[in-house]
């Protein structure tokens, strides 16, 4: 994985490595019908290790990060690293990629960065992220 | 009589603003429900993001016990003893929807 070696950017950027972006985007097609989920773990905003997570939710329109697996990279593997959840994402595999009113109503994690992945266009995927805090949607420049 | 155990509940970002950024707080009860009203009497407010009037724990909100989820046994009546571990992790969840 890339370490940051460059300034942190300012809040309303986020840095999102070529590398990352194209794990997600491989993560959603792999797990399409369904949509996939997953964090990013970093230090002072900037990425260092993306987590792919089992999705626990029923159907092929929600996700669910098995609690288990969060619990343990909350408390355990993140803290071990000196790391913290700075983005999660999940995908749309055939919406747009922005929030639905299910993620603003299960927007619990204000802090972290919300990463949309698109596949309703197969043949460009989209992933644009976004702030969700107090049922607010703002959405964040990804830079490479 | 009864001694309450000594019990570590580990707390998730999102509601560390409510335990001064403190991410581990001893606390005692006999069971899950008595931590929690120890953890809302010692950090108002984050006693009502946790359960319901009922006093059952919110759709999207987790809490482990030494890593076994209380849904899978006594929810908030799981017994506790001194030197257990109380995890506390909403859910991270949402999706396209219907």
């Amino acid at each position: 994985m890339k370490s940051g070696g460059s300034p942190t950017p300012p809040a309303d950027v986020f840095r999102l490595p070529d590398e990352m972006r194209s794990a997600i985007v491989d993560h959603a097609v792999r797990d399409a019908p369904r949509e996939c989920c997953g964090i990013i773990a970093g230090r002072d905003g900037v990425p260092l290790q993306l987590y792919e997570t089992r999705n626990v939710a029923a159907g092929n329109r929600f996700y669910e990060i098995d609690p288990a697996q969060l619990i343990d990279l909350e408390f355990r593997e993140l803290p071990a690293q000196g790391t913290e959840i700075v983005a999660i994402y999940h995908s749309h595999p055939e919406s747009q990629a922005y929030p639905s009113a299910t993620d603003v109503e299960l927007a619990f994690w204000p802090d972290a960065v919300f990463l949309i992945c698109s596949l309703a266009r197969r043949d460009r995927p989209e992933i644009r992220g976004f702030r969700i805090r107090d049922a607010a949607i703002h959405e964040v420049t990804l830079s490479p | 009589m009864q001694t309450d155990a000594a019990i570590t509940v580990l707390v998730p970002t999102p509601l560390r603003r409510f335990t001064g950024g403190e991410s581990k707080v001893m606390l005692t009860g006999s069971n899950v429900a008595e931590v929690l009203d120890a953890l809302d009497a010692a950090h108002p407010g984050i006693g009502e993001r946790l359960r319901d009037d009922t006093g059952q724990l919110r759709r999207f909100v987790n809490v482990f016990v030494n890593g076994q989820n209380v849904r899978d046994g006594d929810g908030v009546d799981t017994r506790l003893s001194a030197g257990d571990e109380v995890g506390i992790i909403p859910a991270m969840a949402g999706g396209a929807g219907v």
